[in-house]
């Protein structure tokens, strides 16, 4: 377990220390209207959406499943809550508001694990479905505009502090409960069975279908809270941008993880590694001036270095005590 | 069973078939006669600026009486050409399209050409040694823009001054030829530096985080020159995020002049705007007419625009579309 996670972890540390490199000041933290303020607050802030996505895919994964409709969820959360925000101030409207959107995705959850569960549809097509009506739905609420609104209770999801930000807080509260939900009952076990062999645990009386809907609902809903931190921290719902590719982001954190695509065993803090790797990936390219022409490649070549370094043959032919293999 | 179902599937077939039909029949007649078919092909709904474009573009071609097909690409290229091929197939008079990117358009083009369907480009160019691939070239000339821009920079900066610039769309037309148009203008003042710059993708998310970004690795901001007014109103919510004032710590020039951009400059956190009209529905109708009737048309129209203090932004802003 520990060394599954060793490589993202360096990983995630050779990232810090280029940015340490090129820019000294990037690990100065001060106190800014009483939050903190730095790079690496950023790094958290903005990594908080991806986060909170890929701790809902890592579950969605571990049943041998995966969710692309995630980045849709989050843009019609967003577009929901600001239009009934509307020009309002108040935080009633702004909290009648993210429960009404909130409950949406619920829905919108229940809806993939009827096609995944009670239709039996491959998730990657059923969820598809989905990613590309959603947006069409978000486009639809907004009118295709982008809804601008002015609400300062609103803000705090995703551009509120807490001496930290309040949108890594969220995220790493959920990702608390599901630790606790998962690791101190027997329901990461259960689900971590599903993956392995749908039907040999329900024949072993596991009530296979319920959890592949709980984890498809749960992913909406965390999908959900991200589009609000995301239009949150703009005050803004795109309904056209929001959360654009951010399912490629989530599942690629899952993997970074060590989770296996092929269901079964999950680490949620590898998915927590993988998120913070992504963004500080992001940001460093800002930081140390990557050229914009050049910005994909670069994050290829991280990318590829970080699943090269974790593919086993790769960890076989670096590792230094060969008997620790078996 | 197998037979029932095969013979349900061919008749729907055949009714499709006949429908098509009937369908490009019309289209012809109509290309030849009274109703002229658009296909549009537009970039998507990026920006507050290219949904007031769409917006101009659909009320413009009812106004005119012409029929429109629409379609959003949703910034990608490959949609833009699928939407381009579908319209050659249905045979519309005119095909008129903003090229998400410059360059990768000469077969599809030559395929509209082919099949002697006229194309107009709005808003966006491309690059392409063939002119005689399009009719038209309806748009900004954002050179100018950035030009402008550049002009307001030289003309109140005091002393050194470090620029931070998001860029749009890497590869985009308006990113390139904002950044280029701007660079000229201010080589003419050494003091006057852009010290870094990153594409925001025209979002304000984008430009919310480049900045957060620079404002961490930059020791010294004075002005932040955004290529559209949606990175720029990111920028504000992340220099206010630092504890700095939008628009006096660090001055902000943006590009686009839409609503909320044209407010953040009333109310003084943004100093100048370059104005990009994306209310040329009537022209482009106007210009499709001529085309499908086989008039000459120039090969280059400029749609006319100007530029916004925060004074102009306050007594222009009761009266503004978009």
């Amino acid at each position: 377990m520990k060394n599954r996670l060793l490589w993202p972890l360096i990983a995630l540390g050779a990232l810090l220390v280029l940015n340490l490199v090129f820019t000294p000041s990037f690990f100065t933290l001060r106190m800014q209207d009483g939050h903190l303020y730095g790079g690496l607050v950023d790094v958290l802030k903005n990594g908080a959406p991806t986060l909170l996505i890929a701790l809902g895919m890592t579950l969605v994964i571990a049943t041998r499943g995966i969710d692309l409709s995630v980045g849709a969820v989050a843009a019609i959360a967003g577009a929901v809550t600001c239009v009934h925000i509307g020009g309002s101030g108040s935080a009633g409207t702004a909290f009648a508001g993210m429960a009404l959107a909130l409950v949406l995705c619920a829905v919108l959850g229940l809806w993939n694990g009827f096609l995944v569960a009670g239709l039996g549809i491959q998730p990657i097509i059923a969820t598809l479905v989905l990613m590309t009506a959603g947006r069409g739905i978000a486009m639809l609420v907004t009118e295709g505009q982008i809804v601008t609104v002015n609400n300062s209770a609103y803000r705090q999801v995703g551009a509120g502090f807490v001496v930290l930000p309040t949108a890594i807080l969220i995220s790493l509260l959920v990702l608390g409960l599901v630790a606790l939900a998962t690791r101190k009952t027997a329901l990461g076990m259960l689900i971590e069975a599903v993956g392995v062999n749908p039907q040999a645990s329900r024949l072993a009386g596991v009530r296979t279908r319920t959890i592949i809907w709980t984890v498809y609902v749960f992913a909406a809903v965390c999908a959900g809270i991200a589009g609000l931190m995301i239009s949150s921290n703009v005050s803004a719902a795109d309904a056209n941008n929001a959360g654009l590719w951010i399912e490629m982001d989530a599942i690629l954190a899952v993997v970074i993880g060590g989770t296996s695509l092929a269901g079964g065993r999950y680490s949620l803090t590898g998915t927590l590694l993988g998120a913070l790797i992504i963004q500080t990936l992001t940001t460093t390219v800002y930081t140390i001036g990557v050229a914009p022409e050049v910005t994909l490649v670069f994050k290829a070549v991280v990318v590829i270095a970080v699943c090269l370094v974790q593919a086993p043959k790769a960890r076989a032919a670096f590792s230094f005590r060969k008997v620790a293999v078996s | 069973m197998l037979k029932k179902i095969t013979t349900v599937a061919s008749v729907v077939l055949l009714s499709a078939l006949t429908a098509c039909g009937s369908g490009g029949g019309g289209a012809s007649t109509g290309s030849s006669g009274d109703t002229i078919t658009m296909g549009f092909a537009q970039v998507g709904a990026e920006s507050g600026w290219r949904t007031a474009n769409t917006k101009s573009v659909q009320d413009e071609a009812k106004a005119a009486g012409i029929d429109l097909k629409f379609s959003d690409a949703q910034q990608k290229q490959e949609n833009q050409i699928k939407a381009i091929r579908s319209y050659i197939q249905q045979k519309v008079s005119v095909i008129a399209f903003s090229p998400v990117v410059e360059t990768g358009w000469d077969t599809v083009l030559l395929e509209a050409k082919r099949a002697n369907i006229p194309v107009i480009l709005t808003d966006r160019s491309i690059d392409s040694d063939d002119t005689s691939l399009y009719k038209t070239f309806l748009g900004s000339d954002f050179v100018e823009e950035g030009r402008k821009a550049g002009d307001w920079m030289v003309a109140n900066a005091t002393g050194p001054t470090n620029v931070v610039e998001l860029q749009g769309t890497t590869g985009a037309a308006p990113a390139i030829d904002r950044k280029k148009g701007f660079e000229e203008k201010i080589a003419s003042k050494p003091d006057i530096k852009v010290v870094a710059s990153q594409s925001g993708d025209f979002t304000r998310s984008g430009g919310k985080q480049v900045m957060e970004a620079f404002l961490k690795s930059q020791p010294k901001i004075d002005v932040v020159y955004a290529h559209n007014d949606d990175m720029g109103l990111g920028a504000i919510e992340a220099i206010k995020a630092a504890g700095k004032v939008p628009g006096k710590d660090i001055k902000i020039i943006t590009v686009d002049a839409v609503k909320d951009g044209m407010q953040a400059l009333a109310n003084g956190e943004i100093n100048f705007i370059v104005e990009c009209n994306p209310l040329l529905g009537k022209q482009l109708m106007d210009l499709a007419k001529k085309v499908v009737a086989g008039e000459d048309v120039p090969a280059r129209v400029v749609t006319e625009e100007g530029t916004f203090t925060q004074e102009q932004a306050k007594a222009a802003l009761p009266t503004r579309q978009y």
